[in-house]
């Protein structure tokens, strides 16, 4: 018993160490709430075909535009498909975009970045190919590359991510600088360890914290991006529902039928809103100056 | 030693602390930081408050100015009297006109305490527009006769130089300048020469004298440095962990010392007399740098650019078990040699030669498979060690890079920590779990655990108490005499560099000035840079250790000068 307890207590620390986050440090109501709702919206979403009543796609001529029901929680659009069923399957889909097109951003930004602040000659190159990068409207360089791959879901999240990259990239970037000059970096090189175990083993572990913050707030406006170019006509065809093109699709009747727009947009709202919420608590607890105040 | 002498006892009382307690804000349970002291400070009076870190005296500092933080502080009970002024229940309006006229403050780090932004003149001139109906032009005629008064030179150019513009010591006289404006009763230092090189600590003590003199103001000095002590205190007051140990005349307080941690502290002072050189442990030099140049930056693409030359023409040799001491100022080039030698920086010219091998011209690859002849120490405990890693891992990591399996890697490292004096059991923690000392055991036993020819201490001990300087300046005796290891310990102390080294290297902006035994450097310098080094260690006739002035038979003419 008391083993297991001691055994629980250094994973603890090496979880803390790890983030290094303060120890006993405390979260409020906010951030609490914004995760059981994000919480509900996720499971909701994955477990949807599940419970789903309607196939989200099968079209009922004879049920066009019906008011919300027992039959039709939240009525039906103007092919007769249950916005419900349509609207909880396609969050699985923004879901997604979002999670993916942050992992692999973050993944790419990385590699890049931790690169580009260890070794100078590479910096100047690759900084200068992001500041090209940059350069361009995120939205204009996502609906090209969607145009340019066509409209599947690979092709929006590649187009979601490539803006965002250069951002990681930066980020990364300046921890490395930083972590570069601390003493233990150079005792590593005295100690005679190589360049990549360095970067891997004593700078990578500097970049979590903030990655970790930077990584919902992409989450947050890939999810958002992937709507907005569903609503342009540019995102992921409309066989599959998202959040985006559910409501591309309900703007015609947006006078006569408010929901359609309504129901995709308050989730998609909730979830973002709760996403940046918990980014920002993430940044809070893991900045080494809130850290102090608090110790 | 000449101690100051004078008697206060007639002298009007001007900061009265009566059992003082403060604690954690909102915690009147926890344990306080500061346990009922009491400090009587008489008008002229220089009086020093002496501890390690963590022992309150900073924190007693800011409750006299009003300036605990808050959120993390309180006082709990006891009072703080200003010439019968109560300053813990006084409000913000009363404490803002209260300081600057009656009670001011200069701190450690005159380069955060000034703002980088304004012209150091207009700072001063703002004290005297906030705190007195002067006219500009008045106003302005009066800091330029402070800053005269402080010796800065050329007072109308500095007036409008930013502080960035000017040397440590000369925006350190700018703050005495903008603490002494308005003649005040009470000046609090806290730690006002720590941050500065040991020549314009000289010139400031003599300053803050000076103006103590002329103004009559009484003193509270902060520091942690019992030589400064031995200079410039009438009474010194010890703390440890937020209670009073003992009040002194400084006579009194360094002859007879009556509590153990006094005796303890003033044991740990090194001694500025050099020890006798120890025989080496071999004939042959293990070490050889000739010629070491290093200039920084220069080059350029269009335009040849001239470059800093911090390092030029550095030669010198270590014998195994022998220690070389660089000694200089900040800005010498002492740790330019030092990370010259690591090869963490390459070295513009010269030859380097350890165990050997040559090294200076190695490519990084050729030169990982020599790194295990060479280690360093470096100053800041806290950052040379990776927070993250396990005391372990950072034990193991050198020799895992060198081919040794991990178990084998694993029990060398729980030798090393009893070579170090720490607990087998502390492998598991992670740095931010011990103290600065044994941080700096930890990483002692890391460059040891490569079995290394050359140890580098790059100021290993400056950021250390100083009892537990003495304790890692042991542990680096035991080390050396156990292993035959060649040692290059850089420091700007004399005090330190007398107690460890065989022989010395002085340098001066960048140029070796003068190279040769411990003992006749220190005891005997031939050049004028050593011989003021030497004169401006604050208290170096006498031996804080045995509770008496230094021998004249110990000091030659020399150094007495």
């Amino acid at each position: 018993m008391i083993e297991q307890h001691q055994s629980r207590h250094s994973a603890f620390q090496v979880l803390t160490g790890l983030l290094s986050l303060p120890a006993g440090a405390r979260v409020g109501i906010g951030p609490l709430l914004a995760a059981l709702i994000l919480l509900a919206i996720v499971l909701a979403s994955i477990l949807a075909p599940l419970y789903v009543p309607y196939d989200p796609l099968a079209m009922n001529s004879a049920a066009r535009l019906k008011p919300p029901s027992e039959e039709y929680l939240l009525g039906t659009d103007p092919y007769g498909r249950d916005t419900f069923s349509r609207v909880m399957t396609g969050g699985r889909v923004s879901l997604l975009i979002g999670v993916g097109a942050a992992l692999v951003s973050v993944a790419i930004g990385l590699a890049i970045g931790l690169v580009a602040g260890f070794f100078r000659v590479a910096d100047g190159i690759i900084m200068r190919i992001m500041d090209s990068l940059m350069a361009i409207p995120a939205i204009l360089l996502a609906i090209a590359l969607v145009a340019l791959n066509g409209p599947s879901l690979g092709s929006v999240i590649i187009a979601i991510t490539v803006p965002e990259v250069p951002r990681v990239v930066r980020l990364v970037r300046s921890v490395v600088l930083s972590a570069r000059e601390e003493p233990y970096v150079e005792a590593a090189i005295a100690l005679g360890s190589s360049m990549p175990k360095i970067l891997i083993q004593h700078l990578m572990p500097n970049t979590m914290a903030p990655l970790i913050v930077q990584g919902t707030y992409i989450c947050a406006s890939a999810i958002l991006i992937e709507a907005i170019l569903s609503f342009l006509g540019a995102g992921v065809s409309t066989e599959i529902p998202t959040w985006g093109n559910i409501m591309a699709e309900g703007r015609t009747y947006f006078q006569i039928k408010p929901g359609l727009i309504f129901w995709p947009g308050l989730l998609l709202s909730l979830c973002i809103l709760s996403i940046n919420l918990l980014g920002d608590t993430a940044r809070d607890l893991l900045d080494p100056r809130m850290k102090k105040r608090e110790g | 030693m000449q101690f100051k002498t004078k008697d206060f006892s007639e002298a009007r009382e001007v900061l009265k602390v009566r059992d003082l307690r403060i604690g954690l804000s909102g915690r009147p349970q926890a344990k306080p930081v500061i346990d009922g002291i009491d400090l009587t400070i008489r008008a002229g009076e220089t009086h020093c408050l002496v501890g390690e870190s963590g022992s309150g005296k900073s924190v007693t500092s800011l409750a006299a100015m009003g300036l605990l933080p808050k959120s993390a502080l309180e006082v709990q009970s006891g009072s703080i009297t200003l010439d019968d002024f109560e300053i813990t229940s006084a409000s913000h309006a009363q404490m803002r006109q209260l300081r600057a006229r009656r009670i001011a403050m200069i701190f450690q780090e005159p380069m955060t305490a000034l703002n980088p932004v304004l012209r150091v003149g207009e700072q001063i001139m703002e004290v005297l527009n906030m705190h007195s109906d002067l006219s500009q032009s008045e106003a302005k005629k009066r800091t330029l006769d402070m800053m005269d008064q402080v010796h800065l030179p050329d007072v109308n150019r500095i007036f409008s130089a930013f502080p960035h513009q000017l040397s440590g010591g000369q925006r350190q006289r700018i703050m005495i300048a903008m603490a002494l404006i308005l003649d005040p009763d009470l000046l609090i230092a806290d730690e006002p020469t720590t941050a500065l090189d040991v020549t314009t600590q000289l010139q400031i003590l003599k300053l803050i004298a000076e103006m103590q003199e002329r103004h009559g103001t009484a003193v509270l000095f902060i520091t942690h440095d019992m030589g400064v002590v031995a200079e410039i205190a009438d009474t010194v007051t010890v703390m440890q962990q937020g209670k009073i140990v003992e009040r002194a005349p400084i006579e009194k307080l360094l002859t007879k010392p009556e509590k153990e941690y006094t005796r303890t502290l003033l044991t740990a002072v090194p001694n500025l007399t050099p020890r006798p050189a120890r025989a080496a442990a071999s004939q042959s030099e293990v070490v050889r740098v000739a010629g070491l140049d290093m200039t920084y930056g220069g080059g350029g693409f269009l335009r040849r650019s001239e470059g800093v030359k911090a390092a030029q023409d550095v030669s010198f040799t270590i014998k195994p078990g022998r220690t070389l001491g660089i000694v200089g100022e900040s800005g010498s080039g002492k740790s330019t040699v030092a990370r010259a030698i690591m090869r963490l920086i390459d070295p513009t010219a010269g030859s380097v030669n350890v165990a050997g091998t040559e090294i200076a011209k190695l490519s990084r690859r050729q030169l990982r498979d020599h790194r295990k002849h060479l280690q360093i120490v470096f100053q800041d405990p806290y950052r040379s060690l990776n927070p993250r890693w396990t005391v372990a891992r950072s034990l193991c990591e050198g020799p895992i890079n060198f081919g040794t399996p991990r178990e084998e890697a694993m029990r060398h490292a729980a030798e090393l920590m009893e070579l170090v004096d720490l607990p087998r059991d502390a492998l598991d923690r992670y740095p931010h779990q011990f103290s600065g000392g044994q941080r700096q055991r930890i990483a002692i036993a890391r460059a040891v655990a490569m079995k290394p020819d050359l140890l580098v201490a790059d100021e290993a001990v400056s950021a250390l108490d100083v009892s537990v300087q003495a304790q890692v300046l042991d542990l680096l005796d035991d080390i050396q005499e156990k292993f035959g290891v060649a040692m290059l310990f850089i420091t700007h102390d004399l005090r330190v560099a007398a107690q460890i080294c065989d022989e010395v290297l002085v340098m001066q902006r960048g140029q070796v000035v003068e190279y040769g035994p411990a003992g006749d450097v220190l005891a005997n310098p031939h050049h004028d840079y050593t011989r003021n080094l030497i004169e401006a260690a604050p208290g170096r006739h006498w031996d804080f250790a045995n509770y008496r002035a230094l021998g004249s038979a110990t000091m030659t003419t020399g150094a007495t000068a």
